[in-house]
């Protein structure tokens, strides 16, 4: 390994090619993480809603989901649902942008939907009791005493999933969809270079993710300073 | 075989046309295999680095821990499939290992990058989980111990660490569950695991749907069971506790 070379190499890259990684490739990557969290949480909540349901039905299919999808590699459902998709939906033919964020919204909405559960199930059950015992309904219960409790878990981890899924969206580069790693591919064809493009994209994912985490931690510590009194 | 006559007429994209299996059965037996070896092998070689990784976490010493922090950020805010392209484009591009198949299906200039980015990537999460096993040991024990005259690393080792093994355990074995589906990444590095031996087959047989199926239900059957089973086992080890 010549790691003059290989300085030199990324440095050329960098300048010439920049705008494709930084722009192009964070444009693809965080929008489509974005997009994937946002309905992964409308979806999830409404799985972790099912799976606390009293009609057994509901709960069976909500539990069937999500073992479902936790049981199975991402990779692997990202290329049944490329080729599956456009069968079932005509209109999503070529839609290759559409047809991975759908599987991977379809992903992330089981994870999500754990996330909420455990949030809701780790309010203290007394809260439940005293906001029943003063008449309060069940719904009225739920919107008024645990929900606003519940959402200083979720929200931080809620974070940390858009973290994890901005990493996962990666692999949806197997489909040429205009992320980072689809830039990586691009790079690589046109210079033939195949280590330097990686190292620059590692570089970038790093930088966003670290600094998104340390976000998350000080949303996390700046929920949790209520707590103590 | 008694199951070639069950589905037939049926379109190459349809959901449930899995005429390839007499044929092609074979690939995803050693498909498994070689997901399983991964796995287990790549959590297995992660334990030791990832034990040191955790002590150099919780040292006193301001550069150890620094170091350690380093690692375990960059492995854990990185992708995968990074990972691996850098590991075996990069490190493996210029140190090469002979074409040597081992076991009669594993070719070890392949497996050992994968292996070896795999183990560098699950030590940084091994490592947070020892972390976090070795922190949930009451500070009432070290305390103790060293109390009684044990120095630092006897109290770390006679008995810190045979306590935090009780948490560390089951987690360490989801680890492994979370391997068996992350290693599905390395078929996109040529590796023939599980996922692999799908896309082989869905591309040679023109099948498109199937092959996935198949892939999808061998790593559920092994994944479900695996997780439920390491429940339980949680769920027996936590009743020693309430003694």
């Amino acid at each position: 390994m010549n790691f003059a070379v290989i300085g030199q190499n990324i440095v050329k890259l960098w300048l010439k090619y920049w705008d494709k990684f930084l722009i192009t490739g964070m444009e693809y990557t965080l929008s489509l993480a974005a997009l994937t969290v946002f309905f992964g949480a409308i979806i999830g909540s409404m799985i972790a809603l099912m799976r606390m349901s009293k009609i057994p039905p509901l709960r069976w299919i909500a539990a069937v989901y999500t073992e479902l999808i936790r049981g199975t590699p991402m990779l692997l459902q990202l290329y049944l649902f490329y080729f599956a998709l456009p069968q079932l939906i005509p209109f999503l033919n070529r839609k290759q942008y559409l047809c991975v964020a759908i599987a991977l919204i379809c992903n992330s909405a089981a994870y999500v939907s754990e996330i909420i559960r455990s949030g809701i199930q780790a309010v203290d059950i007394g809260q439940t009791e005293a906001a029943r015992s003063l008449g309060m309904s069940k719904s009225l219960t739920m919107t008024e005493i645990i929900l606003p409790q519940a959402v200083k878990n979720i929200l931080p981890a809620l974070c940390n999933e858009f973290i994890m899924i901005t990493k996962d969206t990666s692999l949806a580069s197997t489909f040429f969809i205009g992320d980072l790693m689809t830039q990586v591919l691009l790079v690589k064809g046109a210079t033939y270079l195949t280590f330097e493009p990686l190292v620059i994209a590692a570089a970038i994912y790093f930088v966003v993710t670290f600094i998104l985490s340390k976000l998350v931690a000080l949303l996390e510590r700046r929920m949790r300073r209520g707590d103590i009194r | 075989m008694w199951w070639s006559n069950l589905f037939k007429n049926l379109s190459p994209a349809s959901f449930f046309n899995f005429s390839f299996l007499p044929k092609y059965g074979s690939y995803f037996w050693k498909g498994i295999a070689y997901t399983l070896l991964l796995a287990v092998v790549s959590v297995l070689l992660a334990i030791i680095p990832a034990l040191l990784l955790a002590m150099m976490r919780l040292s006193k010493n301001k550069v150890v821990k620094g170091l350690s922090g380093a690692y375990i950020a960059v492995f854990r805010s990185t992708p995968l499939l990074v990972q691996l392209s850098i590991i075996y484009f990069g490190l493996f591009g210029a140190v090469s290992i002979p074409r040597i198949t081992v076991l009669g299906f594993v070719d070890i200039s392949r497996f050992i990058p994968g292996v070896v980015a795999l183990a560098l990537n699950s030590s940084a999460y091994v490592a947070e989980i020892f972390r976090g096993g070795i922190l949930a040991v009451d500070i009432g024990q070290t305390e103790a111990s060293r109390s009684l005259g044990l120095n630092a690393w006897s109290t770390m080792r006679l008995v810190v660490l045979p306590q935090a093994i009780k948490n560390v355990l089951p987690a360490l074995a989801n680890e492994i569950i979370t391997m068996v589906k992350e290693s599905s990444i390395c078929s996109m590095l040529g590796m023939v695991e599980l996922m692999f031996a799908a896309k082989t087959v869905a591309s040679t047989t023109y099948i498109s749907l199937g092959p996935y199926v198949v892939a999808a239900v061998i790593y559920f059957c092994i994944n479900y069971p695996a997780s439920k089973g390491i429940e339980a086992i949680e769920r027996r080890m936590r009743r020693g506790d309430k003694q």
